[in-house]
């Protein structure tokens, strides 16, 4: 579910954010695990580096020719069998699921992980249209349960602990023996497991998001671990696929490039464990699958960021590596950005989204270390892009006093110890030296509201970029 | 203006074209035709041993299991076998793919349900159209020979490739596939299928059997 944008709130978020002990210890498992494995798996494939420059020259040669592909992967789905639904708005593309929906009698709609249907928030449509829609990526599942938004793009729950979703799955799953471990997580697994089981076998229509959408054979893809997006394609009579326009790719070769570099960014993995490529509905002689197969084609300003220079943005994949390594991500989580779209790419995306009046805080989030360009795997450069909106919103005059004096950027940073050693190394030696005697400060000029929660860790005497290199080499000796 | 006219419109304003250019066209339209392979990834590269070897080491390292035969006639006491060293019932689920038809089934004591999965059966068996050596990935193709729900619904999924049909990467196996099926042709779904289901969505541990397979069976037939 996605509620009103609580972006321009930014701040206030990122200092609840600060204060929530569970959230805290969540997001300990985000810097901990995504960056080390996606080293070593990026490591271990020489071309890795090469790949990355050519899932990039694709993205590009698509856009620039994105009307082009769009017509011929329009052409192949309708030649597949299948239908290409195109919107404008999010209210299109909404209203394009709910005619389908109602035309097959649709009671209940399972739903795989899918990024356009939050920024569409297509689950309140469907409800409000008197059916079910039920999340059937774990992740998803309990954040629905929780009525909550996804605080990470490809790990929705993560900013949840176990001991809260054994008590959301009580809470729920109030069918089930009271007295039932769930102390494990792989207990909690099981039980969602089996009662999503239940929904996939009893689901009318099945939505999915796709990866890629491929102008040659008019094949939409998606890229998943636990298979729930192929049981929700698989088994309803209908599939629908919401896409944005800028998921095409020219061939089955080009989306074969990109892939090599999608898994590897994201989860740190050679290849997720389902990679599906589907065209149109069953044929003839099919056994199973769905008899009809739509594409939703959102647009919801996409074309008019083509030729500016936001355009690089659509070429993002959707990785999430950019939050993964964004020390503002880890220090405030998803949620703190208030919208659909978290992290560095969100802080980039949201404004031209939902409008640099609502979303114009979130490019202030960063401390511009380039570690999250340094890892797109279509090496967008989301700091200079954060700074093209600040400069925008300083010419509209949004920004707040402070913003423009350069004072209230900095003083927000100085307050979070993990983003205060980006600091430049003069700063460090200074501030070393300042906290030497107890490494904590009690009181720090211009950051009361820190230190009034707690004292404020001296650095470390490295900025961030230097523990950054020893990590490294750490790792690959 | 539909919806259609008014974003493919938008989308050239934006770039300054009007769809008609000669080079842009043809730029695409070669693009399609053409299908460069882009940077190759020198890891599946190697000769059929080697590259089989790959295969199953990289399967492996992705949690599926790993059996080697030596040929198709081998495969029921294998399908066998594995269903009694996992304390499961002699019973499989299989769509009629020729060369599992071909197959002795009779010689063992396999009961076997025909068609898709309804979501009860605890093993099916596909026969796998290639294996991509460089990630140790399965490649299914749908239809009533292979029932895409064997793929995903039962608890155990086995899987059978033969050792001539593992590619050293994505782009032999999409030549394969395109002579098989022709230029622009796809099966209703082509399944890359890496490992058995797995989800790190509670703490970024990670856990097997999601939603689909908790375990993943490939039986190698190498002559
Ligand atoms: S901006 Fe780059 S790193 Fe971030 S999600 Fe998109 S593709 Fe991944």
């Amino acid at each position: 579910m996605t509620a009103q944008p609580t972006s321009p709130q930014f701040k206030d978020n990122a200092r609840h954010a600060l204060d929530d002990a569970q959230l805290q210890k969540a997001l300990g498992n985000v810097r901990q695990n995504f960056i080390d494995r996606r080293a070593a798996v990026a490591a271990k494939l020489p071309e890795f580096e090469g790949l990355r420059d050519s899932a990039r020259d694709i993205k590009n040669h698509t856009l620039k020719n994105l009307d082009l592909y769009l017509e011929r992967y329009e052409e192949n789905v309708t030649k597949a069998g299948g239908q290409v639904h195109w919107a404008r708005t999010a209210e299109e593309a909404r209203q394009a699921v709910l005619d389908i929906c109602a035309r097959v009698g649709a009671k209940t709609v399972t739903k795989g992980k899918s990024m356009i249907s939050e920024e569409i928030a297509l689950n309140d449509a469907i409800e409000a249209a008197g059916m079910k829609a039920v999340e059937t990526d774990l992740g998803e599942y309990i954040i629905q349960l929780r009525h909550e938004a996804p605080s990470h793009i490809i790990a929705p729950a993560v900013h949840l602990n176990a001991s809260q979703i054994e008590s959301d799955f009580r809470k729920h799953h109030t069918h089930l023996d009271p007295a039932r471990d769930l102390s494990q997580p792989t207990q909690l697994l099981t039980e969602a497991r089996m009662i999503l089981r239940e929904k996939f076998l009893a689901a009318d229509v099945g939505i999915t998001g796709a990866n890629f959408l491929i102008a040659e054979t008019g094949t939409s893809i998606i890229v998943t671990n636990e298979g729930n997006g192929d049981l929700t394609q698989t088994l309803p009579k209908v599939h629908i696929v919401i896409a944005s326009i800028e998921k095409v790719v020219p061939t089955l070769e080009d989306a074969s490039q990109i892939l090599r570099v999608l898994a590897r960014s994201a989860t740190g993995q050679e290849m997720s464990v389902y990679t599906t490529f589907s065209t149109g509905p069953r044929r003839p002689t099919d056994v199973d699958g769905p008899e009809e197969y739509h594409v939703v084609l959102l647009d919801n300003g996409r074309s008019a960021m083509l030729g500016t220079e936001f355009e690089e943005m659509l070429r993002c994949i959707r990785c999430g590596a950019c939050m993964n390594h964004c020390p503002v991500y880890h220090a405030v989580g998803g949620h703190a950005y208030g919208w659909v779209y978290p992290g560095p790419m969100g802080a980039v995306l949201t404004p031209t989204l939902i409008g640099v009046d609502k979303g114009g805080h979130l490019p202030n989030a960063s401390t511009f270390c380039g570690r999250c360009e340094s890892v797109c795997p279509v090496r967008i450069p989301l700091p200079k892009l954060m700074r093209h909106w600040r400069e925008r919103e300083f010419e509209r005059h949004l920004s707040p006093a402070t913003v423009r004096w350069g004072i209230g950027f900095w003083a927000f940073f100085a307050k979070r110890p993990a983003l205060y050693r980006l600091a430049t190394g003069v700063a460090m030696r200074g501030l070393a030296w300042l906290g030497k005697s107890t490494g904590r400060f009690k009181s720090l000029p211009l950051a009361a509201g820190w230190t009034d929660h707690r004292d404020f860790p001296a650095p470390q005497g490295a900025t961030f970029q230097q523990q950054w290199k020893a990590r490294r080499k750490g790792r690959s000796a | 203006m539909t919806a259609r006219a008014d974003i493919l419109s938008n989308i050239r304003r934006s770039l300054g074209v009007t769809g008609r250019e000669r080079p842009r066209v043809s730029a695409v339209e070669d693009r399609i035709e053409t299908a460069p392979r882009g940077l190759v990834v020198e890891r599946g590269r190697l000769p059929h041993d080697e590259r089989v070897a790959l295969f199953k080491e990289q399967a492996e390292a992705a949690l599926a299991t790993v059996v080697e035969v030596e040929t198709r006639a081998d495969v029921p006491a294998a399908v066998a076998a594995y269903l009694r060293d996992n304390n499961l019932p002699a019973r499989i689920r299989r769509g009629d793919d020729p060369r599992l038809d071909a197959m002795p089934w009779g010689d063992t004591a396999l009961e076997i349900a025909a068609g898709k999965s309804d979501g009860k059966d605890l093993a099916g068996v596909n026969h796998a159209f290639a294996g991509v050596a460089e990630t140790g990935t399965l490649v299914m193709t749908s239809g009533h020979e292979n029932p895409t729900t064997l793929n995903f619904l039962p608890d155990y999924a086995i899987a059978v490739v033969d050792a001539k049909d593992v590619t050293g990467d994505y782009e032999d196996m999409w030549a394969k596939l395109r002579f098989a099926h022709g230029k622009g042709e796809m099966p209703r779904t082509v399944n890359w299928i890496t490992g058995p289901s797995r989800s790190a969505d509670i703490e970024q541990k990670m856990l097997l059997g999601a939603h689909g397979p908790r375990s993943l069976h490939i039986v190698l037939v190498k002559g």
